[in-house]
């Protein structure tokens, strides 16, 4: 048994109700489990001594839109000794997207949810430091979501330089 | 003519007011270390042994823009740095030329997006645009030619 | 000059961020600006200081974010390699490494053989350039400027290197999905032994400097001490966790291109300092030179794209003899190839540690969701922790030795 089988193995257990799915694709496991149960699961992968989960790679959040749920968390979280990769993925509402920080279980969480919160809206209840972190202080919107437009300037080409030339704004001194 | 065979005789020159200030100034022009992503790289591999841009004048980089002649903006600047690079020109004392080095200076090159200014020249006003991503040490060098030319023809009432 | 606006917020940091010894003026805050030449780049930090010591330190980053992660997602595949280069912009080669990958695996598209031995030639050629601008740069943080004219030009023969294969000296686009671009040059492999020649006496050089110098073991032993468990626990990867003795580098962990069938070894060291960080950066030099000599003698003649047709474009001579080849060029270009729905991640070992791609794709042409998990963003993460109670000047050796690339922070 592979250390990803005994971890599902154990969780299921547990963790019954919260694990939605499990997928597996191409070599990976992804396990779909609900918002609420997250830190409860974490916490067992963070601590239970069989497990050891204890290098959490990255969060990275995704925007299905317009598919519904809306958003997506996934945690890759990583088990140093057993040389073992397992993706947590939960799935967020559109509106108020929220979870539970895990800066308390794996501190190396803090700036990648600050980015997941800068550029895709989502809220992390109990991070130390909940501000933007790429983007300037005072920007609006959330850049990475799919409804942002990317901000693309039409590119000037012969036809349409001098017009666009005009209206340009160029600093004067 | 006859004055200025028999001054060159004695070591005397004349000239303008203008050609001596102009040629003083293209003489050591002191870039600001303002590099900012890839072409940071190539402005210092300008900068060091194989592509010596001392002997123009430059090995001198100043890292405050109070003691330096000219920026050379070297990378993409993003919608977060567009303050700090104004606030950098202006306190550069005069005279002051700016030479966008790559294509993200000039027209933020590959990126077209929400984060980048789209060419520092919404900014600053530029001198001398020298485009590549990111362009070669040569290429860099060819562009602080340029601007040494077109100093070399400024008026003496631009920085009066 | 509408998008130009000020500065603000400042005061207001020092009273949310600092606490109360900074706003009663007890400590100095200090602003260590995104313009400064010992940052390696635009990296802005707010240090509280007690005198000259630290006390707390903020890394305010974001001054080069360029959205290359939503830029990728309105470009094809093939088209938004391209944008990989710029992001770690001393691991060019390694980041188009990364992403092709990634797009490999969720497409599920072999590569050749002697791609992948390319490959590996690629990354560890990289791996040494960019561990040259890391000893020149640090080197000169602390004031010894001459290494740092020394590794550039060390340097320079190997950009006519990428230059050979790749046509530029650094956004080389040279790994394409599927496998490399084209065929190495014959002028190539005598070119590289040439270097492999070269290199390391000057390599013993700068260590005859630099390694036993009383005044670079001064400014490095004991400074900027990060212990393991802390270390994995905020993320860090790659040198700076081996120099606190972890044994974890992802070309053994979970290795890609072939690394598997390479000797080679992982440099340790117990120190947890700047100093052992350098050595084993300084230690990786050999390795990657290891790894070189035994991929060029692994080099078989054969084919260095796949020939799977719907990820490879036609090849050029048959362009003029054949409509479908004339087609498909223009599809590929064009249209580009879709991928499966499904989310993969690929992990690999950078100059600067963990570099992971993760890939969405939604049965599309455009990659739905492209996150890089790159190692400067985590590193720079325990920052805080190693500098506090050091000195300023100390800390700038930290940064150094941290060998971040703001480009990798801010993507």
């Amino acid at each position: 048994m592979t250390h990803i089988d005994t971890t599902i193995a154990s969780l299921r257990e547990k963790h019954m109700h919260a694990i939605e799915q499990i997928i597996s694709f191409r070599d990976e496991t992804t396990l779909l489990v609900s918002a609420g149960a997250l830190l409860h699961i974490c916490r067992d992968l963070r601590y239970d001594p069989a497990l050891g989960y204890s290098v959490l790679a990255d969060l990275a959040a995704v925007d299905y839109h317009p598919q519904r749920p809306r958003f997506a968390v996934a945690y890759l979280l990583h088990a140093l000794k057993h040389n073992a990769r397992l993706r947590l993925r939960v799935l967020l509402p559109g509106r108020e997207p929220r979870l539970p920080s895990v800066t308390g279980l794996w501190p190396a969480a803090e700036w990648p949810e600050r980015e997941a919160f800068d550029l895709m809206g989502i809220e992390f209840t109990g991070h130390p430091d909940l501000r933007r972190i790429l983007m300037p202080a005072d920007w609006e919107g959330h850049p990475l979501r799919k409804d942002y437009a990317l901000g693309y300037e039409e590119v000037q080409f012969s036809f349409n330089w001098r017009e666009i030339d005009l209206r340009k704004d160029y600093a004067q001194e | 003519m006859g004055a200025e065979q028999k001054l060159g005789n004695l070591g005397i020159v004349t000239t303008t007011l203008e050609t001596v200030v102009n040629w003083g100034r293209t003489g050591a022009m002191w870039p600001m270390l303002f590099g900012l992503a890839c072409c940071a790289i190539e402005m210092i591999a300008t900068q060091a042994a194989s592509y010596d841009v001392s002997r123009f004048g430059m090995e001198l980089m100043r890292a405050s823009p109070r003691q330096s002649d000219l920026m050379i903006v070297a990378g993409r600047v993003s919608r977060k740095m567009a303050p700090v690079l104004r606030r950098l020109y202006d306190q550069m004392p005069e005279p002051k030329w700016v030479l966008a080095m790559g294509d993200c200076a000039s027209c933020s090159g590959v990126f077209n997006n929400y984060a980048l200014v789209q060419g520092v020249d919404e900014i600053v006003p530029v001198d001398v645009y020298v485009a590549g991503c990111p362009p070669r040490p040569e290429a860099l060098i060819d562009g602080i030619l340029k601007l040494h030319e077109k100093v070399r023809g400024e008026s003496i009432t631009r920085w009066a | 000059m509408n998008q130009v606006r000020e500065f603000e917020g400042t005061v207001d940091e020092l009273k949310t961020l600092f606490g109360d010894r900074a706003a009663g003026g007890e400590t100095m805050v200090l602003n260590l600006g995104p313009q400064h030449p010992s940052t390696h780049g635009v990296l802005r930090l707010m240090l509280e200081l007690d005198g000259e010591e630290v006390v707390r330190c903020r890394p305010d980053i974001g001054f080069l974010h360029t959205g290359i992660e939503k830029n990728m997602e309105a470009k094809t595949f093939l088209k938004a390699l391209v944008m990989t280069d710029r992001m770690d912009y001393l691991n060019n080669l390694g980041n188009n490494l990364t992403y092709c990958l990634a797009v490999e695996k969720l497409c599920g598209i072999d590569v050749p053989e002697r791609a992948q031995v390319i490959r590996v030639l690629c990354a560890e050629l990289q791996r040494i350039s960019s561990h040259l601008v890391w000893l020149g740069t640090s080197a000169m943080d602390l004031n010894a400027s001459s290494i740092l004219i020394y590794c550039f030009r060390d340097r320079e023969r190997l950009l006519d290197i990428f230059e050979l294969i790749g046509g530029q000296r650094m956004m080389t686009s040279y790994v394409r999905p599927g496998g490399v671009w084209r065929d190495l040059p014959e002028e190539f492999v005598p070119a590289v032994e040439a270097f492999l020649e070269y290199l390391p006496g000057k390599l013993a050089d700068y260590e005859r400097l630099l390694t036993r110098n009383p005044l670079f073991l001064r400014r490095t032993v004991d400074v900027g001490i990060i212990a393991a468990d802390e270390a994995l626990a905020r993320g860090m990867t790659g040198a700076s966790l081996r120099g606190s003795g972890v044994n974890f580098d992802v070309r053994r962990a979970a290795p890609y291109c072939g690394y598997e069938h390479y000797d080679f070894d992982v440099p340790l060291e117990d120190g947890c300092d700047v100093y052992a960080r350098y050595r084993v950066r300084m230690r990786e030099f050999h390795q990657s030179m290891r790894i070189i000599s035994q991929a060029l003698a692994r080099l078989q003649p054969g084919a260095v794209m796949t020939d799977d047709r719907r990820f490879a474009p036609p090849p050029r001579s048959a362009l003029g003899r054949s409509m479908e080849a004339l087609i498909h060029h223009f599809k590929y270009w064009t249209e580009g190839f879709t991928a499966p729905q499904g989310e993969v991640y690929q992990p690999t070992e950078s100059p600067r540690g963990e570099l992971g791609c993760y890939l969405v794709g939604d049965g599309g042409a455009q990659p739905a969701r492209v996150h890089f998990r790159t190692p400067s963003f985590h590193n720079l993460q325990s920052l805080a922790h190693m500098s506090e109670g050091h000195l300023v000047a100390d800390l700038v050796a930290i940064i150094g030795s941290i060998d971040i690339v703001l480009g990798d922070v801010d993507r």
